[in-house]
């Protein structure tokens, strides 16, 4: 019999900090915590390996509550700052917290460039479709016409619709989970985790105070099979509690139609994650509650090289070629004269 | 000014007038190459050994209407037997390629001056877009300056009979031609010229053909033609012995950047958002791959300073580059930075503002958005060089003050700096700071890891992530003192706050003492400035006390915090003198802090100060002292 070693297996405790959480009581950022605490363990990464950044917001104190590095930067700019981080040390395993007005509002361009860039990072998105922190204002992701403290008459902003930007921004992993759905939100964490380049979620949260049940639809027990579509790949795309709905294309437009009779599920649209163009996933990102079941789950994993491989690439293949840089070499270079 | 006279070989007698500094400036449309005729002529004078100071002068459109006066770019060369420190206040030979050009530059040509004007460009609709009616090469106006009409065109075309480019194409060589005719007027070597040529078009040879043969001919006009009667030589300048290169302010922050990253033992992490005058900088660093560099091409000056702050969090010797209005959005960052404690360099190449402004030039206008530009109290150590050389140490000093005081620290060079070139004598390895870095490998209390428990100098541990047992959490929200958890508590606010301002006052202690130029136990004045005024102040200094004026000069290169005994050193002089490119925002720190009274001496028309600017004031106030 061997004698083997092992590494003390880390659990969800290991990643809890020692400070207090200040969120509401009953807002949905306990039960991302939660979770995210869970699927790190089981990761394979040294706890000291993790870096949580996030922006400014109710979502963004997350860093304080996960004991691995962080960083509270400032709003809007997490993505910024992780790129800064995983460029210099690929070997992180590096999150970005944010919310729909950090990412989308005041932090849209950082947003748009990480994700193209496909840094190998993990953005999870907080869309409680309001600025909590601020208490209460409208935010990118609030319905039109919305009622809010800085729209009493309603908002006259058009919505941005978080993943179809990612989409847009040429994601290479766009996936959607919700606060109270526990299981599904671990199992979007864990692919999140495994996907190698930037890996976008959005989560729906609930903000229990400024917002309250803006997702019910899709998170309340009699409504959400109605109302949600979960995403399989290769799998035809049905819904419904007794899942005898589904989703068929019509021309380039989705149409709901009852399973059953003529309708067989070969009939219906198929879901692949890994096709090459956007397509599918876009039309699937434009799906929204009420015309539609809202599709959960992983919309779109390709791959494509991740931007911080490619710098090393360039850094390596440059030493190379011209061997370590020196300081004499450096200074001795091009023209050079001597004074006696 | 001239010396000796001696004939040349040659068949013609031409005498050869010996010069102990000439200024010469090359004038004409953008898409002229005035730029790299006054490179070529740079390097040239400086690989032969004579001091060197340039000052290149182009407009903010890369392609401004052909001919037109906006279109006009220029490069002014001041070449010296001895130790010069400024591009000249008057130029003593205008090389103008088009009416433009000599419309515009010759207010500052020196009556009985050389006028080199190519005379094919001086026809009907080039006069008429410069503003001429009538010829200026024809109607006498120029009589007061040594005129020398020469046909670039014809000559250019002409040396290159044969050539299978097309005319434009060979147009193009035309300033390779004044070139030439230059070289032989001031008897420079072609070897370098050439040799650049080959380097530069190898793969073109026709190309390389027709612009040496273009600076050939130029040559040869000059020893040929019957007009020229004499030309003038510089002989070399007594300089300290050593190898050297010619070097701009832009180019030195590079080498200065990527150098103090290998003394600390580190790689580079460069983010930056392309704007002039700084961008020269990026393109730099993102040549030195073998040296580790890693430049990142932000989307914005937020998303730069704030992937500078990551990557300072992750352990890299981090750096931004960016003017006055990237500055302006780095402003929140660079407060995430002091509150992080982590140090990085921000550079700032000033331009002329307020917003774009005057993209192209220079001006010394981002003092107080240095040290006070950010929102709550927010120290930031602000630091200046004061020649192009003078870059490179600079940068290494930003370094060494950000990693002994864990501090984001700002560097504010010039348009006129990072444009400007001068000889630089390489450094031997054994004359540079030493920096060093220490991580934290274990927690420095019973307590576990305390991320802002601090050393003697304030400076708190800089632990990166990747550590076992070090996790921590750090932010843009107040700190409790030590432990860093946040802290809304009233008193440790006033605490940090005075901690952090404690921390950055205290790197006086590791400044030098005031180099005073003068009389250092004081005197009737003292003229002090900043950045790169320098020459401008220390020349027209040295030529007030030659003329039994008992003025000194100080210039900062500290800004914040000052050096220790500068508040001792102003009081010993009855008056004080403060030269800058703003409308006095040193003169307004130096009488808050000391309460001396500064008199400002403005200058903000996008170009330096002239020697005789800063010596004329002087010997005004001197003046009235004398009736005191
Ligand atoms: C530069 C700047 N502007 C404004 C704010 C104020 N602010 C803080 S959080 C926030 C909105 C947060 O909304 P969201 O990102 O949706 O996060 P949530 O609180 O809903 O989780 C705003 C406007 C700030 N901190 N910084
Ligand atoms: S305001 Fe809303 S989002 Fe913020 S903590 Fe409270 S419930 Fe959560
Ligand atoms: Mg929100």
């Amino acid at each position: 019999m061997s004698n083997n070693v092992t590494m003390p297996q880390l659990t969800a405790k290991d990643f809890a900090s020692d400070q207090d959480i200040r969120w509401c009581p009953g807002c949905g950022d306990y039960s991302i915590l939660a979770q995210v605490k869970k699927v790190l363990p089981t990761l394979g990464i040294p706890r000291e390996k993790f870096v949580f950044v996030s922006g400014i917001g109710c979502s963004s104190r997350f860093p304080y509550y996960v004991n691995t590095f962080g960083f509270h930067s400032i709003h809007g700019r997490a993505p910024a700052v992780a790129s800064g981080v995983k460029i210099v040390r690929p070997d992180l395993s590096v999150w970005v917290i944010t919310g729909d007005g950090d990412a989308l509002s005041i932090g849209g361009n950082h947003l748009l460039h990480a994700i193209r860039r496909n840094l190998d990072i993990k953005i999870i998105l907080f869309n409680n479709r309001i600025y909590g922190l601020t208490k209460g204002q409208y935010s990118p992701t609030s319905e039109f016409g919305k009622k809010t403290k800085s729209t009493p008459m309603g908002s006259v902003d058009f919505p941005l619709h978080p993943l179809s930007v990612a989409i847009g921004a040429e994601a290479t992993f766009v996936a959607r989970s919700l606060d109270v759905n526990t299981k599904h939100l671990e199992e979007v964490l864990v692919r999140a985790a495994g996907h190698k380049g930037t890996a976008f979620v959005e989560v729906y949260q609930n903000c229990n105070i400024f917002n309250d049940l803006a997702f019910e639809y899709v998170a309340g027990k009699d409504t959400r099979d109605d109302h949600m579509l979960a995403l399989e790949h290769g799998k035809p795309l049905i819904f419904g509690k007794n899942r005898d709905r589904g989703i068929r294309l019509s021309g380039t437009t989705p149409e709901i139609v009852q399973l059953g009779g003529d309708v067989k599920e070969d009939d219906l649209l198929f879901h692949d994650e890994k096709a090459n163009e956007p397509t599918l996933a876009y039309l699937l990102s434009r799906m929204h509650h009420p015309d539609f079941p809202e599709p959960m789950g992983v919309f779109r994993a390709v791959q494509r090289p991740t931007y911080e491989a490619l710098v090393n690439q360039q850094i390596g293949a440059a030493r190379a070629q011209q061997g370590e840089g020196t300081l004499e070499a450096l200074f001795d270079d091009g023209e050079t004269w001597v004074v006696n | 000014m001239s010396t000796a006279t001696a004939p040349t070989s040659g068949a013609r007698n031409i005498k050869t007038v010996q010069l102990d500094e000439i200024v010469i400036r090359f004038v004409g449309d953008s898409g002229d190459g005035m730029q790299l005729a006054g490179t070529q002529m740079t390097n040239t004078t400086a690989v032969f050994g004579n001091d060197v100071v340039t000052l290149p002068d182009f407009p903010a459109e890369i392609r401004a209407p052909a001919g037109s006066l906006a279109g006009v770019s220029g490069f002014q060369i001041n070449l010296s037997s001895h130790d010069i420190r400024t591009p000249g206040d008057q130029v003593n030979c205008l090389v103008a390629m088009n009416p433009a050009g000599l419309k515009a530059n010759l207010a500052d040509l020196e009556p009985g001056g050389i006028l080199l004007v190519n005379e094919d460009a001086f026809g009907k609709v080039n006069l008429q877009k410069a503003g001429y009616e009538v010829n200026p090469l024809e109607d006498g106006s120029l009589a007061g300056f040594r005129l020398f009409k020469v046909p670039l065109d014809k000559l250019t075309t002409e040396g290159n009979k044969g050539s299978a480019l097309t005319a434009r194409a060979l147009g193009r060589c035309r300033n390779f031609t004044a070139l030439g005719l230059v070289y032989w007027m001031f008897n420079r070597s072609l070897n370098e010229t050439l040799r650049w040529i080959d380097a530069k078009f190898g793969k073109k040879p026709e190309v390389a053909q027709a612009n040496a043969n273009a600076l050939k001919t130029g040559y040869y006009f000059g020893e040929t033609c019957e007009t020229f009667v004499e030309n003038y030589q510089v002989p070399k300048a007594r300089i300290a012995p050593g190898r050297y290169r010619k070097l701009t302010g832009n180019e030195a922050v590079a080498l200065g950047l990527v150098t103090a990253a290998k003394l600390a033992g580190k790689e580079l992490f460069y983010g930056s958002y392309p704007i002039t005058p700084a961008s020269d900088i990026l393109h730099q660093l993102s040549i030195y791959k073998n040296y580790g560099v890693r430049t990142f091409q932000a989307e914005d000056e937020i998303a730069a300073m704030t992937s500078v702050i990551g990557a300072a969090f992750a352990g890299a010797l981090a750096v931004t580059g960016t003017s006055g209005p990237g500055v302006a959005l780095k402003a929140e960052g660079i407060g995430l930075a002091v509150c992080t404690e982590l140090p990085m360099v921000i550079v700032n190449v000033q331009r002329g503002g307020p917003s774009t402004g005057l993209p192209t030039k220079t001006e010394q206008a981002d003092l107080l958005q240095a040290v006070c530009g950010r929102n709550g109290e927010c120290p930031v150590p602000v630091i200046a060089p004061c020649t192009p050389g003078d870059c490179f140490n600079m940068a290494i000093e930003a370094f060494r003050i950000a990693l002994e005081y864990m501090t984001p620290v700002m560097l504010l060079s010039d348009g006129y700096l990072a444009n400007g070139a001068e000889p630089w004598m390489l450094p031997s390895e054994a004359s540079l700071p030493k920096l060093r870095v220490q991580h934290p490998t274990a927690p420095n209390s019973d307590g576990g890891f305390m991320p802002y428990l601090r050393d003697a100098k304030l400076a708190r541990p800089w632990a990166v992530p990747g550590t076992p047992g070090l996790e921590h959490r750090i932010g843009g929200l107040e700190k409790e003192d030590v432990s860093g958890n946040v802290s809304y508590d009233p008193l440790n606010h006033e605490h940090m706050i005075k901690t952090r301002a404690a921390k950055v006052a205290g790197i006086a202690k590791s400044l030098p003492k005031v180099e005073i130029n003068g009389s250092p136990t004081g005197g009737d004045l003292l003229v002090i400035g900043w950045g790169s005024t320098y020459g401008a102040i220390n020349t027209a200094v040295e030529r007030c006390r030659r003329n039994g004026m008992d003025v000194s000069s100080v210039h900062l290169r500290y800004l914040f915090p000052f050096q220790q005994d500068l508040g001792d050193v102003l009081k010993r002089f009855k008056r004080v003198l403060c030269p800058e490119m703003n409308l006095g925002q040193l003169s307004k720190l130096l009488r808050a802090t000391y309460l001396v009274d500064v008199m400002s001496l403005p200058k903000v028309q996008g170009k330096p100060f002239m020697v005789r600017d800063i010596a004329g004031a002087i010997e005004a106030l001197m003046k009235g002292n004398n009736g005191r």
